[in-house]
């Protein structure tokens, strides 16, 4: 952290504005809301999220537990990670599993990317969500992700079918939000909207965040299908015939399920290295998300559809 | 979309930490852009983004994909086509919500809140302008200014945007004319005294072609100002309450164990330090800082929208909505709110209303007193006496609540000067607020008030106001007919009594004529206020 913004009360960089907006949004969700959870993905945002929470209740802990939907496909250093940091950081974690969905053998491969998202990701939140009766969930989502997202509000609000109505948004003027409840409504709350993916990373840079091993790059074992590089994380993946694994230097934008996650060819072994990479970077990072190329404006039906 | 990722002109030949260095510590600017529909906002903002090298290739291939122009340069592509993000307004080839874009260039972060151009929408482009410090409206040079130009500049100046820049696009359309644009700065220029302290910079464009927006254009050498990108990169981002007085809005009481308690909130104006006296409002007591903490150590000082926890030395009831002032320039209390109102509800809004506001982190309960006036943005902001505001109107009015509250006038300070009002049916944001005054007398308040005429938006109105003739208030022009008829009534009657030597006739003179003349003189009052003629 650099010594100007700590001890200047006029030179502040954009990091710093950024920051200091995320920690205000969770004050203000906790403040106006009677049971807030935050949703953790094990991501890179995620992380961040959490380091900002743990920044905005200091000397406390964040007011409310985090919650992580199980997919059952995540990498397994993913979980190892969730497993850790939880551990350290002292702080409550849940996790959910769609049970119906286990027992159904919902899963990337037998049933495809769109129906395991929605059984094993979306029904699964919604099921956490109603079971503990969370009013608030607050997310790690980013306003430059989506196009749909860029119209998104900080305070989102679902109703109690857990749908987004893209009409029915209300105005966010200044830094006032309004989070009063129609009957059966809850609200997805999004400190990192104005953050960008290259933000994410020079913050992380900047506040030492730990974030999972897989976004750094080193030789792991992958197939190419498609043109996309899939990782085998373990024997769930099939095969196919002649299809021998390959070792490749390799590193991921962004983490989800291991099948439905590509992997880039990279050297970069540090943020650093990242952050350069970012920089000279021509390609946008969802390009290597299975699930978002399952139709056109599939990301604006998924969140209406209560996709985090 | 994904404009995040700054391809920079050239990374290979600059030095690597200095990069890194500089995107940690670079400024932001936070701005809107509006303009009247077809006036190729999108196309400016696309085009910028792509002549910065900002566009990814796999943009341009959906780009192309969806602008069914698979082959072709890409100069030539429909960059407006980056930003339509729904598929409603992709079907209907228009823009309907407030969009946030991100981009950034070596030397600054940009935040751009992409305003839909229809009149129904204004309500995005108000909200977009609440945290703005730039507003880049958009004209065409073929048409040239629109009532809708009009208005987003005096909505931009209203909520306190301190920089116009005006782009003058389709300057290729009109032979990259200088006298085209020289009409058009003309005709700006013309109202731009209602706008108040504002700086305004026009600047010749053409998003099509690139003339301006990143390079300068070959095209126009006659104009020598900067290219849009310049300006956005070099405009002073100061925030306006940095120097006014401290104040921060109590969000959260942290009580992590039983001898910590402190005071969590966004620092809202000036600079907080260790051992500053503060007045904690509405309650009024009085202590001191302590200290400041964060989990980054304990600061000697903050500044303006920094997130902090505050200890205080005295143990005073303090809790959230309650706002923490500098104990040498407070904010004013009051339960009675004179303000400037943005009605974005459904319905009208009209005296006897109740809302819930909330100010700052405070909530109350709101009644919406009369009179009210309708700031007219079509007709330059003239004010004029309504019972009611429609939809997408501003307008001025009175709010008692049911609790006092601290307030700053919103030209002194943004943060603690702006609130919301809120249906508590719906529960719907129905309108923004924008305080004039926090302590007024019980008799209405209009435009005439010196809290008015010395606020900078203020003053705009009551220039506008004069020429109407609002500036009198009704019951002050009847209060002037009264006292000058009973000047005159007395003269009337020593005039009688001095020529017909009879009191009772001199008496009953003056008696008739103080009701006749009181009528007239109020009259004769009014129809003057409508004539500017002879005014300075």
């Amino acid at each position: 952290m650099n010594d100007i913004s700590l001890t200047s009360g006029t030179t502040h960089s954009y990091l710093d504005q950024l920051e200091a907006e995320s920690i205000h949004i969770m004050r203000e969700t906790v403040a106006e809301c009677e049971k807030t959870v935050m949703l953790y993905s094990i991501g890179k945002d995620s992380s961040v999220l959490l380091h900002l929470a743990m920044k905005a209740f200091y000397p406390g802990k964040p007011p409310f537990p985090l919650l992580h939907v199980d997919t059952t496909w995540k990498f397994r250093e993913m979980i190892e990670f969730r497993d850790r940091r939880a551990k350290e950081l002292g702080i409550d974690l849940m996790v959910h599993t769609n049970q119906d969905g286990v027992a159904r053998g919902v899963g990337p491969i037998t049933h495809g990317s769109e129906l395991h998202t929605d059984v094993m990701k979306t029904q699964a939140l919604r099921q956490a969500l109603d079971l503990h009766g969370f009013d608030a969930a607050i997310g790690g989502a980013r306003r430059d992700e989506d196009k749909s997202r860029a119209k998104e509000r900080i305070f989102s609000f679902r109703n109690s079918h857990h749908r987004w109505d893209p009409k029915r948004q209300r105005p966010e003027p200044w830094r006032l939000f309004n989070a009063h409840k129609r009957k059966g409504e809850s609200i997805r709350v999004f400190p990192l909207s104005n953050w960008t993916e290259l933000d994410v990373w020079l913050y992380i840079h900047r506040e030492n965040i730990p974030v999972v091993p897989l976004y750094f790059a080193k030789p792991r074992p992958v197939v190419n299908r498609g043109g996309v590089l899939i990782m085998v994380d373990d024997d769930r993946l099939p095969l196919e015939v002649n299809e021998v694994p390959q070792v490749r230097n390799v590193r991921f934008r962004t983490l989800g399920c291991y099948p439905l996650t590509g992997a880039v060819e990279s050297e970069a072994a540090t943020t650093e290295d990242i952050i350069r990479e970012t920089l000279d970077s021509r390609h946008s990072e969802r390009r290597d998300r299975v699930i978002d190329k399952d139709g056109s404006a599939s990301m604006e039906r998924k969140k209406q559809e209560g996709y985090f | 979309m994904n404009m995040h990722v700054s391809g920079l002109a050239n990374p290979a030949t600059l030095e690597r930490d200095a990069i890194l260095y500089n995107h940690e510590t670079k400024s932001l600017l936070r701005f809107i852009a509006c303009g009247s529909v077809d006036h190729g906002k999108s196309s400016l903002l696309g085009r910028l983004l792509f002549e910065a090298k900002l566009v990814l290739d796999d943009q341009i291939e959906t780009l192309r994909k969806d602008s069914g122009q698979l082959t072709g340069a890409v100069e030539d592509l429909d960059f407006s086509l980056l930003f339509d993000g729904l598929s409603a307004e992709r079907e209907q080839k228009i823009t309907i919500d407030l969009a946030y874009r991100f981009f950034a260039t070596e030397k600054r972060k940009f935040i751009v809140a992409d305003a839909p151009g229809h009149e129904q929408y204004t309500r995005n482009m108000a909200t977009g302008a609440s945290t703005a410090d730039l507003a880049l409206i958009l004209v065409n040079a073929q048409s040239g200014l629109t009532q809708q130009t009009r208005r987003h500049a005096l909505i931009a100046a209203t909520l306190g945007v301190r920089h116009l820049v005006v782009a003058v696009n389709k300057m290729d359309l009109v032979d990259f004319s200088q006298s085209a644009f020289a009409a058009i700065e003309t005709d700006f220029r013309k109202f731009a005294d209602r706008l108040g302290d504002v700086s305004i910079t026009f600047i010749p464009v053409s998003a099509r072609k690139g003339d301006n927006v990143v390079n300068r254009s070959p095209n126009m050498l006659w104009y020598r100002g900067p290219t849009l990108l310049d300006k956005l990169e070099t405009v002073d981002v100061t925030p306006r309450a940095a120097n006014e007085a401290f104040r921060m809005a109590v969000q959260w009481v942290s009580r992590p164990t039983a001898d910590f308690r402190g005071y969590c909130g966004m620092i809202a104006g000036g600079e907080v330090r260790p051992g500053m006296e503060i007045i904690v409002q509405p309650s009024g007591q009085r202590t001191r800082i302590d200290s400041i903490v964060t989990a980054d150590g304990v600061l000697d000082r903050a500044g303006v929208g920094r997130s902090v926890t505050l200890t205080l030395t005295d143990n005073v009831d303090v809790s959230r909505g309650d706002l923490l002032a500098d104990a040498a320039a407070p904010s004013q209390v009051s339960d009675r709110i004179s303000a400037r109102i943005f009605w974005m509800g459904q319905g009208t809004l009209s005296p006897g209303g109740r809302y819930h506001i909330k100010l700052g982190t405070a909530s109350a309960a709101a009644n919406i007193a009369g009179p009210m006036h309708l700031i007219d943005l079509g007709q330059d902001a003239t004010i004029t006496p309504v019972d009611r505001l429609m939809n997408n109107e501003f307008g001025l009015c009175t709010l008692e609540l049911d609790r006092p509250l601290a307030a700053d006038r919103y030209d002194q300070n943004r943060e603690t000067g702006s609130f919301i009002l809120i249906d508590a049916e719906t529960h719907d944001t129905v309108a923004m607020g924008l305080v004039e005054d926090a302590v007024i007398p019980a008799v209405a308040v209009t435009p005439a008030t010196d809290t008015v005429r010395t606020s900078i938006v203020g003053k705009v109105f009551v220039r506008v106001a004069r020429l109407l003739g609002a500036n009198e208030s009704h019951t002050r022009s009847i209060a002037k007919a009264m006292s000058w008829r009973a000047t005159g009534s007395l003269d009337t009657f020593v005039i009688g009594f001095v020529i017909t030597g009879n009191a009772a006739i001199a008496g009953s003179i003056a008696g008739t004529e103080i009701l006749t003349k009181v009528a007239l003189y109020y009259c004769h009052e009014r129809v003057w206020a409508l004539v500017p003629w002879g005014r300075r």
